[in-house]
């Protein structure tokens, strides 16, 4: 098991070397990367068989000891159990399908051997990240994705935009991580270890020092402080409010990379982290509601910020903050496995609705403005089918992959609502619940626009438009079976069933199997609860005012200029972090530098050289040159001292 | 025979001259040179004093001493002064301050 | 070979190699290029028995020779490594060898004598790390400041005599005091040797004066904040092999004092005054922070980053009595001085590297300007992937050697007091904000002008270079735990030795 593991680690790894460091050709490098991939998705099929089929054991072993330091010991190995295995299946599949669909997306692209290096090397850092044993790896692993999906937004460097954005990501992200670096030191300060097994045991059997002291005085559990702050990493990765910022600005990154990178698995990292934490998260309910509302405010918030979208990719991408937020949601409500059955068909139907506008974008020549699309339903059939397959999964409807996901989300806020009480979970309620209707009307604002309605591209583009090549199709025919099926297949055993435990732990689950009645029951029940109708009612929206009457929303729009502008101006975040952290740091480090280092502290250094270049400037008037004068000033002074000794001889 | 405050007198005569020498005179490198000399006699008279009415040989000893080192000091200071002249084409006390600071 | 001269030969070697090299001359350039990467990597090879052979259990001092050097005052010559000091040699030999690879066609103006300086420089420098008697490393110490003044002042920019006489004048005001102390020491004692005075009853009063003066002399080293202006205008003046031994070996050797001697000789000071140098250590570690990032030369962000990392060295060093003072047990103690120890060694193979970056592009365009470049990444698209590795790894980057040391020194802080560990840590932020702004805007990004469109990519030799360091980076990111084997017995008897009061009862 343990070379099993580690093949399925370093195959990527080696991969991306090969295509990274060695001057390969394009078809070298697309063959060893997708290989590896392939391979990888292989045998973590078979891992996933192992473990959840056949009922082996959860594999934890050591790889290596990384350091030991002050009693403490350091190391790298895997953990493979249930969740791990359903993660690593997700990564890699999806990840296949992105490297083939690459090879289409980036036909002409010079930089076509460096890409393929790199994604392999992103799937290498993810699996990393999931398989991990120990926090040290994990934060390995997700610092590893974070530079990988650096160097990829950034991969058109350029592009101006697109460096400006690989930056952000990437200093945001640390926002995040230096919460989780701080996060990882409160576990070690409280547990003595950084393995998961031992942690999270010391933390079941209540053996830690329960609080710390922050502010003098001021006496805080121990177990908030540690999941708030790891929680703040995932903020930064999954791009939760107010860290989002970078999510929609990674869209620079060409398309396959948001599909992989910034909508199906890096960006779940944060969520997969958080369920792995369970037994952490579980013993603190003040951090719980803190992962709640944030979820909600992202899921709700930025939901609406996709409305007034006209990049058909930032669309995409306001979805998946506002996706994102619902399974934080799912977390904050203690529901870790709905969130997790979310994240994966969040994987499929994301993915699928990337890489669809991708090939819509490959067809309009890399034109990404939705306001010079439409009508694109007969020239792109197999994107259209596939498109429409992914938007009904993602606005829930009934029977498809999102539905269950979603409604398993509501349904637990709905319960946290009414366990736990307090305006926290009543809020993320019904921000979840009206977030339906907002995902119905921007995805399908989004459909209409694109496939329906008047074409308003140019001639010239027109005349060109066909539909993509078979590399780009295939993945997306690949990616939408599972956006159909994946949520009616496994929604019994993860959420009802035993497929979580002893991954997850979890003090009240909101998932009763007694008032469970198979999936069929669950659909009609689906009907009774209000998530359907305001999917409709958005779906009903969106078609009024983009098919039936397509001049209404400018209207719309001139009417509420005020709040139109502050969503076109994404409630002011970039503003304001430009201005202020952005602006702010480059005036504190200036004002450090010329006033303190320059001014004062070389101000004293120098002023001290003057101070004796001027006093012995001074004292050089003395010397005359005149050798008389240096004479007399001798006899002068031999006179002088024996005075002194004369009067005073008797006291030396 | 002289007592020996005789012979200090008369080189402490000797000294004050040489002084008096050394700061009146502002032409005359040479004079300069020469008045060092003295100064030095004025100490050997001294050495040679003490020495005599002390019965100790060992002044007699710095008095060679003295008058070597002097003999090799006047040699180089000639030699310093020919050159000087021969650079700055003057021996001129005055004009000689290249060390003012 | 006996282990009995393994070091002096590690001293001796690179300082007659450097002799030999002046004898051959300037005019033979092609020459005395090979003889001193010859010597150089000759001494590189000789000092891997120091790894190799060293016993990690014991926290002795190992490899010792002893002499006696000047007898009327008790003077020795007495060379020894321990765990502290072993991997600080091997970096000074290692690093020696490239920056003289570095010089190699570069520097055409009097060459062997540049190549002669490195080389008596290396000598000196492990002298200085092996030094076990106080005078000896008194004179290593300041020895080693000759060839570096006159590396950076011959072969230096056009500010160079500036920065030369600042350089030297805050060292040696630093080393005078020490001096001071030394002296005292001895008066104390009856002994030069330092390990004497590790043993040597102190009272309070006696020791915080030691203390201040110790920790003005390296304070200006390391250099910490607020006697740190000399580095960059010294980086920023200096050839690109004097700022790659200065930051890579040179900055380690305070850190290496207060290892040395502040903490062992006057731990109850230290233990008196750890707030301050905690506090000054955060100041470096932010307040530079926001300096560097304003900065326009490349050189100097990269001073002013190493100034940033080096604080993260001394915080390790002396937060140790908080913590167990906080915890009660010395683990965290241990492992915040072995986070400081691998700063230091790590930030010598990342800032070596970014000077040696700077370098490669200050040759081929005559300027350090940011304003300058900008879409490097066009036409060195080779050199681009080193430099962004180096910056990841100036960033703190995990499975780079840049983490280890700010991991281990910020979770060891959060033991002693939250609001440290929090200051520490911003370092993730700033640290990349400067490393990476900079990157954009010379590496990343169009051609910016045609200069830059008319360079060429790194050569073999850079490559090399590069290559090598590249590796080192990413071994000790990914496994670092031979390096802290090293350290481990002795860091954990100087913990158990400072935690111990020496005030005379």
């Amino acid at each position: 098991m343990q070379n099993v593991s580690l093949a399925i680690v370093l195959a990527p790894l080696i991969g991306a070397i090969i295509a990274g460091l060695f001057n390969v050709s394009r078809r070298v490098a697309h063959s060893v990367t997708i290989g590896a991939v392939g391979f990888s998705f292989f045998l973590s099929l078979y891992v996933f068989y192992q473990i959840v089929v056949a009922g082996s054991e959860p594999f934890n072993e050591t790889l290596y000891t990384w350091l030991v330091a002050g009693g403490v010991k350091l190391e790298i190995g895997f953990m493979v159990d249930s969740l791990t295995a359903l993660m690593m299946v997700v990564v890699t599949f999806v990840s296949w399908m992105v490297h083939i669909y690459t090879i289409g997306y980036m036909h002409d692209d010079p930089g076509y051997q460096r890409f393929f290096s790199y994604i392999n090397l992103f799937t290498f850092s993810m699996l990393m990240l999931v398989m991990s044993n120990n926090f040290v790896q994990l934060f390995f692993g997700w610092e590893a994705v974070g530079l990988v999906s650096y160097l990829l937004i950034g991969f058109w460097f350029n592009r101006e935009s697109a460096i400006y954005a690989n930056l952000k990501a990437f200093l945001v992200n640390r926002v995040g991580d230096f919460g989780f670096a701080l996060g990882i030191a409160a576990v070690l300060m409280t547990f003595n270890s950084l393995n998961y097994t031992e942690v999270f045991e010391l933390a079941q059997n209540g053996q830690y020092q329960e609080t710390i002291s922050i502010f003098s005085g001021t006496e805080w559990s121990m177990m908030t402080v540690i999941c708030i702050l790891l929680f703040i990493g995932a903020m930064g990765k999954s791009a939760q409010f107010p860290l989002h910022v970078w999510l929609p600005d990674s869209m620079e990154g060409p398309t396959p990379i948001s599909a992989l990178i910034h909508a199906a698995t890096m960006v779940t990292a944060g969520i997969f982290m958080v369920a792995r934490m369970s037994p952490l998260f579980e013993l603190s309910q003040t951090a719980l509601s803190f992962v709640l509302v944030i979820g909600a405010i992202t899921a709700f918030f930025m939901g609406i910020l996709g409305l007034v979208q006209n990049d058909i990719k930032r669309v995409v991408a306001y979805s998946t903050l506002s996706q994102l937020g619902y399974m934080t949601v799912a977390l904050g409500a203690s529901a870790y496995a709905a969130g997790i059955f979310h994240m994966m068909t969040h994987a499929f139907f994301k993915a699928l609705l990337f890489l669809g506008a991708g090939s819509v974008i490959i067809a309009m020549h890399h034109e990404q403005d939705m306001r010079k699309m439409g009508g694109l339903k007969k020239y792109l059939p197999i994107t259209y089918w596939t498109t429409l397959i992914g938007s009904l999964a993602l606005i829930g409807f009934p029977g498809f992959a999102g539905f269950f996901s979603k409604d398993a989300i509501i349904e637990a806020a709905h319960h946290a609502s009414e366990i736990r009480g307090g305006w926290e979970t009543t809020f993320a309620y019904y921000a979840v619940l009206l977030g339906v209707f907002i995902t119905a009307l921007y995805t399908f604002r989004m459909f209409f626009l694109t496939f329906h309605g008047k074409e308003r591209m140019d001639e010239h583009t027109r005349e060109h438009l066909h539909e993509s090549p078979w590399v780009v199709t295939g993945p997306l025919i690949a990616l939408a079976i599972p956006s159909v099926l994946i949520g009616m297949f496994t929604i019994t055993p993860l959420l009802f069933g035993h497929y979580f435990d002893g991954a997850i732990f979890v003090i009240h689950n909101p998932f009763d199997p007694e008032h469970y009645h198979g999936v069929l029951s669950f659909i009609g029940h689906g009907f009774l609860q209000p998530p359907v109708w305001l999917a409709a009612a958005g779906f009903g929206t969106a078609y009024f005012l983009y098919m039936k009457r397509p001049e209404l929303p400018g209207v719309i729009a001139d009417r509420t200029k005020l709040i139109y502008k502050i969503l076109l101006d994404k409630y002011g975040f970039d503003r304001f972090n430009d201005w202020f952290f952005a602006g702010g740091a480059r005036g504190i480090g200036s004002l450090m530098w010329r006033i303190g280092d320059v001014k004062l502290i070389d101000g004293l250094v120098n002023g001290t050289a003057k101070l004796v270049g001027w006093f012995s400037g001074n004292l050089r008037q003395l010397q005359t040159g005149y050798l008389y004068h240096y004479a007399f000033a001798m006899i002068l002074g031999l006179a002088v001292l024996l005075g002194v000794f004369v009067l005073y001889g008797s006291t030396f | 025979m002289p007592e020996l405050h005789e012979f200090l007198i008369l080189g402490a005569v000797l000294f004050c001259l040489s002084i008096a020498g050394i700061f009146l005179n502002r032409k005359n490198l040479l004079i300069l040179l020469m008045c060092i000399e003295l100064m030095l006699l004025s100490v050997n008279m001294n050495f040679i004093a003490f020495s005599y009415f002390n019965a100790d040989i060992a002044g007699q000893i710095f008095v060679f001493f003295i008058l070597t080192v002097a003999a090799a000091e006047s040699a180089i200071g000639l030699a310093i002064l020919v050159v000087l002249f021969r650079n700055k084409n003057t021996i001129n006390v005055d004009e000689l301050n290249t060390l003012k600071g | 070979m006996t282990d009995l001269s393994l070091l002096s030969l590690l001293i001796w070697l690179p300082i007659f190699g450097g002799i030999w090299v002046l004898a051959v001359g300037d005019n033979q350039g092609s020459t005395v290029r090979p003889i001193a990467l010859l010597v150089s990597l000759l001494t590189f090879l000789l000092s891997l028995p120091l790894y190799f052979d060293f016993d990690t259990t014991t926290a002795a001092m190992q490899f010792t020779e002893k002499m006696s050097w000047i007898p009327a005052f008790g003077i020795d010559y007495h060379l020894g490594v321990d765990g502290i000091s072993m991997p600080l040699i091997i970096l000074t030999t290692f690093t020696t060898v490239l920056v003289v690879l570095a010089a190699w066609e570069v520097i055409q103006y009097k060459p062997a004598q540049y190549l002669a300086a490195f080389l008596i420089m290396e000598g000196l420098m492990v002298g200085v790390f092996s030094a076990l008697d106080a005078i000896l490393f008194y004179v290593l110490w300041e020895a080693m400041l000759i060839p570096m003044f006159l590396l950076i002042g011959i072969w230096g920019g056009p500010r160079r005599v500036y920065a030369t006489i600042k350089f030297f004048l805050y060292t040696f005001l630093g080393s005078v005091f020490m001096l001071v102390s030394l002296l005292y020491l001895y008066s104390q004692a009856d002994s030069f040797a330092i390990l004497d005075y590790h043993k040597l009853a102190i009272p309070m009063t006696a020791q915080i004066f030691i203390f201040l003066a110790f920790l003005i002399a390296f304070a200006v080293k390391v250099p910490m904040w607020p006697v740190h202006t000399w580095l960059p205008d010294a980086h920023v003046e200096a050839p690109t092999g004097g700022s790659v031994i200065l930051a890579a070996i040179m900055l380690k050797m305070g850190g290496y004092g207060f290892l040395r001697f502040s903490l062992p000789i006057t731990p109850d000071a230290s233990r008196e005054l750890d707030w301050l140098i905690i506090g000054l250590s955060l100041i470096a570690i932010i307040y530079i922070s926001f300096v560097a990032l304003v900065q326009q030369d490349m050189k100097k962000l990269i001073a002013y980053s190493s100034i940033s990392h080096m604080g993260f060295a001394t915080l390790g060093f002396f937060i140790s009595f908080m913590i167990y003072k906080n915890t009660g047990s010395m683990d965290g103690g241990v492992m915040a001085i072995e986070g400081g120890i691998v700063q230091m060694i790590s930030h010598g193979f990342i800032s070596g590297a970014l000077f040696l970056c700077v370098g490669v592009l200050y040759d081929r365009l005559h300027s350090r300007e940011i304003g300058d470049y900008g879409g490097v990444a066009n036409t060195m698209p080779r050199f681009a992937m080193f430099a962004v590795l180096f910056a990841m790894a100036n960033s703190g980057l995990p499975a780079t050697s840049g983490f280890v040391g700010e991991f281990l020194v910020i979770l060891a802080s959060f033991q002693a007091n939250f609001w440290i560990a929090f200051g520490a840590a911003t370092i993730m932020i700033l640290g990349a904000a400067y490393t990476l702004w900079m990157i954009k805007r010379v590496i990343y990004g169009a051609v910016g002008n045609d200069k830059v469109a008319s360079l060429t990519d790194i050569n073999g030799r850079e490559t090399l270079i590069l290559t090598t360091l590249a590796i080192v980076v990413l071994l000790f990111g990914i496994w670092p735990a031979p390096l802290l084997e090293v350290m481990q017995a002795t860091v954990q008897n100087l913990v158990e030795h400072i935690l111990v009061s020496k005030i005379p009862m």
